[in-house]
């Protein structure tokens, strides 16, 4: 082997150096930058990725949660002994606080948190005058974030215009705003579910147990598995059932699907993902069903 | 990592019909890199809705933006940009080409190589893509005949040879029918090249990569605040070229210190070997002030810190580039403020010509020279990529409007190397900065015009007390004095006088660079030498105030101090400026102080305010 061939990374390694330049460009190129954090899959991949940007040091920024109050008690617990164990500070924004105050209203028929959010998340950033946010957002997810830019820029009330983005030319990010706009920056943006997946096996990282195959109270609407929860009324003919289940994605609890699975370690919840037909936002985000242009139109309001 | 999968990008332009947004529908769903909740949404053989993006595109029937595309095979993990291929979208094909390492074109078979081909062959050599692959597309609608498919590889191999591409294929495809697609397909018989992604599998991806020339952009300064590690400071960045290892001799630039590598450090622990696209913290031997911006380089073949950048540049906003402009430019890690100094020809892209011009408009291509600020460690664009890049941004509307391309540099230095080519700029250890610290200020010329006997060197004079007695170093570096030694072999003649003026804005930037405020009092009679003292300053970045002292010359000869005036009169002086010689009055002063209508005094306070005014 020569040396030329030695000198190469594969592809995860490609991925993870570009996320760290990403995170890096963001760190020294705003004011306020902050990490969100939700105990999810992608988001884990993200402290990891901030760990091997800046220690020996600490985060150059607090990592967010925007709690929706829906949430999986098992995530919620991961989520506090992570950032514990990190020594990071947390912040918590919570939409039940924007619900509470008035700042965000909840709609009948409408059980899903996914749209308040975006208000608790523009209130949280005014508060604490943050220009920026590190989100764990993929281009793969689904077609309208296929476009979305690393540094995709905010206007004032914090919404994307698909037509107004910057051209993005080699590894040279544009991070200049104005006061009042903000940029949610994407390091993971290249990288497609799989890739998260194989990050976690190699990097041996912990993730919530809802990830792993367990038996849990369900109930099936429009397709979807549904966990049995104080917030989602059953409807009739939606009846109680056991499945052997597990998580793509975790979310609002009344809207995130479970995949019936027997995947109990890392390895088989990969060879589950690489034989998979549907993808993660088909299979598990109710809302995003709903309608193509679904994702588009949270993004132009401001939603992550 | 456990994966030895490489990562292979793509760029591809085309338009509505050639065919492109189906053949990657086509090679997504046999290499199954699409899901059938993504393809299900739309018409069975419509496979280019799969790409088609954002609610108004889809309405169009036009991709408008960049579109990133992913799928995998055993082998290689492949990461598509999807453009459209009409000229006003040049710039996004651009964007889309900047990170790949391979150019897909499609050519339509039944007409052949159009001028979108040559336009996207053309942008692809630019970006700097190694590796061009043109699939003749549509092959099932020529009957599948041999003889058209190698007349259209012969005109597509024509176009790459008046190009810099070093590799270049075509492969015949249907990529409606799938024929050479993923696997070979059963029409053609005569062609025994790859399927294209089995030519995509073998491609190699990291042709063009510099790594005899180490390049690390300083990107962030890992520095824990107390704890364990409070003495640590790592410099952490992406490589962008050579190869490093611990105990290697590096310069660190623009300030050209020397030092070696003492650790290069990685979340993971050290390494023995650091390499593009890497991204590390370094730790070095010495301790250094480097912040962000700095480059860590090889000491054998350090890019220069150029003040003068000449680019190719790909301009992306509505409003036209014309000389004289300003904007923020920023290459690698280091930002800067660049004004255009000429444009020099705009390229058409379909023909590979260039076409006299002084603006660039939307879409444009064209060639520029550009000044910088503060110095840009660049290399040539065709050297290596990621620092030979730069993007240029609005400082009003923060847009990115343009992205460069260097072609070559040139340091600031060109008056004074002028005479003595061959002699090379030292760069102190210490950066300025750090003087300016320790002094706790840093420093500027202020340089004083006038007829003999204006008042300037009262004023300056005046001036330099104030400025001691608040703590400022000061020094009055007077056209007089001057005379006796540094220019004492200098006559009065207009050559002379011009050499002397010269030297005195030499000095006074030196003086300035050390961090004190440089008066000079000095007829200096000539716009052109004083603009030359403006240029040396500006250089080298520092302030220059040009403050006209402005006494009519009867008055100067009415005061007479040293009874120059009475000498001239008397015949036994010549040449005396304002009498018998000419002096050019500043056009844009800084300042103009009327010695008749403001006492030394209010001259005094009104230049104090105004070098608080801009923090010098």
């Amino acid at each position: 082997m020569t040396a030329a061939d030695r000198q190469r990374l594969s592809h995860l390694g490609v991925l993870e150096a570009e996320a760290i330049h990403v995170m890096r460009e963001v760190a020294s190129e705003f004011e306020r930058p902050v990490l969100l954090f939700s105990g999810g899959k992608d988001s884990i991949v993200l402290l990891r990725l901030a760990e091997k940007a800046f220690r020996p040091a600490r985060f150059p920024f607090p990592v967010m949660h925007v709690d929706t109050g829906h949430n999986f008690p098992e995530v919620l617990e991961f989520r506090d002994r992570r950032v514990l164990e990190l020594g990071e500070e947390l912040i918590v924004a919570s939409v039940q606080e924007s619900i509470d105050t008035g700042r965000a209203q909840e709609l009948p028929g409408e059980p899903s948190r996914n749209r308040l959010q975006t208000v608790t998340l523009l209130d949280a950033f005014t508060r604490h005058r943050f220009d920026a946010a590190l989100g764990g957002a993929r281009r793969d997810e689904e077609r309208a974030r296929a476009k979305e830019r690393v540094l995709s820029f905010r206007d004032t009330l914090g919404q994307w215009d698909p037509r107004a983005q910057r051209p993005e030319l080699w590894n040279l990010y544009n991070a200049f705003v104005h006061r009042g706009e903000s940029v949610r920056a994407f390091p993971i943006s290249n990288w497609t579910e799989l890739d998260v997946w194989r990050y976690i096996e190699a990097e041996d990282l912990e993730i919530p147990s809802i990830y792993f195959a367990h038996r849990r109270p369900v109930f099936d609407r429009d397709g979807l598995l549904l966990a049995v929860s104080r917030f989602l009324p059953q409807e009739d003919g939606e009846a109680t059932i056991e499945r052997s289940v597990r998580y793509r994605t975790v979310g609002d609890m009344t809207v995130t699907g479970a995949v019936e699975s027997t995947a109990a370690t890392i390895e088989e919840v990969i060879a589950e993902t690489e034989v998979t037909r549907v993808s993660e936002r088909g299979q598990t985000r109710g809302d995003d069903r709903a309608s193509e242009a679904a994702m588009e139109d949270r993004k132009r309001e401001g939603y992550f | 990592m456990a994966a030895e999968r490489e990562l292979l990008r793509i760029a591809t332009a085309g338009s509505v019909d050639d065919g492109k947004s189906t053949l990657i529908g086509r090679l997504l769903l046999d290499a199954k890199g699409l899901y059938d909740d993504h393809a299900e949404a739309l018409a069975p053989e419509d496979l280019a809705n799969v790409t088609d993006g954002l609610r108004a595109e889809r309405e169009q029937g036009i991709t408008i933006d960049v579109a990133y595309r992913y799928f995998a095979t055993p082998r290689r993990s492949f990461i598509i940009a999807d453009t459209p291929g009409h000229l006003r979208y040049t710039r996004n094909m651009v964007t889309g080409a900047s990170t790949a390492a391979l150019s897909l074109l499609l050519i339509d078979a039944r007409t052949g190589v159009v001028e979108q081909t040559r336009r996207h062959a053309y942008l692809s050599s630019l970006l700097g893509i190694r590796n061009l692959v043109a699939c003749v597309n549509k092959m099932d609608l020529v009957g599948w005949d041999e003889d058209r498919y190698r007349e259209l590889e012969a005109d597509f191999l024509a176009v790459v040879a008046e190009l810099d591409v070093p590799a270049a294929r075509a492969i015949p495809v249907s990529a409606l029918a799938g024929d050479n697609v993923v696997d070979a397909g059963t029409h053609s018989p005569w062609y025994d090249g790859p399927s294209l992604l089995t030519h995509l599998e073998e491609v190699d991806v990291t042709a063009g990569r510099n790594l005899d020339d180490l390049r690390l952009p300083v990107q962030w300064v890992v520095r824990p605040s107390g704890g364990p590690h409070a003495d640590y400071r790592g410099f952490a960045g992406q490589l962008a070229g050579g190869v490093l290892h611990p105990g290697d001799e590096v310069v660190v630039l623009p300030a050209g210190s020397r030092t070696r590598v003492a650790r290069i450090d990685t979340y993971d622990g050290p390494v023995d070997e650091a390499f593009p696209p890497m991204s590390v913290t370094v730790v070095l031997e010495d301790d250094l002030d480097v912040g962000r911006g700095a480059l860590i380089a090889g000491v054998d073949r350090p890019p220069v810190a150029a003040r003068e950048l000449e680019a190719t540049v790909c301009w992306m906003v509505e409003r036209p580039l014309q000389a004289g402009q300003r904007y923020l430019l920023k290459h690698t890690t280091n930002t800067v403020r660049a004004t255009v100094e000429k444009i020099h020809a705009r390229i058409d892209i379909d023909r590979y010509e260039g076409q006299d011009t002084d603006t660039l408009e939307l879409n444009d291509i064209g060639r520029v020279t550009l000044r910088t600020s503060g110095p840009v460690m660049a290399d040539p664009y065709t050297s290596n990529r990621p620092t030979g890049a730069f993007i240029l941004v609005d400082e009003t509307t923060h847009d990115t409007a343009g992205g460069g391309m260097i072609r070559a540099t040139a340091e600031g230095e060109t008056v004074a190397t002028k005479r003595s080519p061959g002699v090379t700029w030292h760069r102190g250890t210490l950066a300025r900065e750090d003087r300016w610290d320790a002094l706790e200020h840093g420093g500027a010329t202020i340089w004083f015009t006038g007829l003999p006997a204006s008042g300037k060197s009262t004023i300056a004079a005046a001036l330099e007390r104030e400025l001691l007695a608040r703590d400022r170093h000061a020094y009055l570096i007077d056209g007089d004095n001057v005379r006796h030694g540094l220019s004492g072999d200098l006559g009065f003649d207009a050559g002379d006088r011009s050499e002397n003026v010269r030297r005195v804005a030499h000095v006074a930037r030196l003086f300035a660079d050390a961090g004190t405020l440089a008066l000079v009092s000095l007829v200096s009679p000539a716009r052109a030498d004083r603009e030359n003292a403006r240029r040396l300053h500006d250089a080298a970045d520092l302030a220059f105030l040009e403050v006209f002292v402005d006494t009519p010359v009867e008055e100067c000869a009415r005061r007479d101090p040293k009874g120059l005036y009475a000498q001239a009169r008397q015949g036994r002086l010549s040449g005396l400026t304002g009498r018998d010689a000419p002096y050019e009055a500043p056009a844009e002063p800084d300042v103009v102080i009327r010695t008749q209508d403001e006492s030394v005094d209010a001259a005094v306070h009104r230049l104090l305010a105004l070098l608080a005014d801009r923090d010098l």
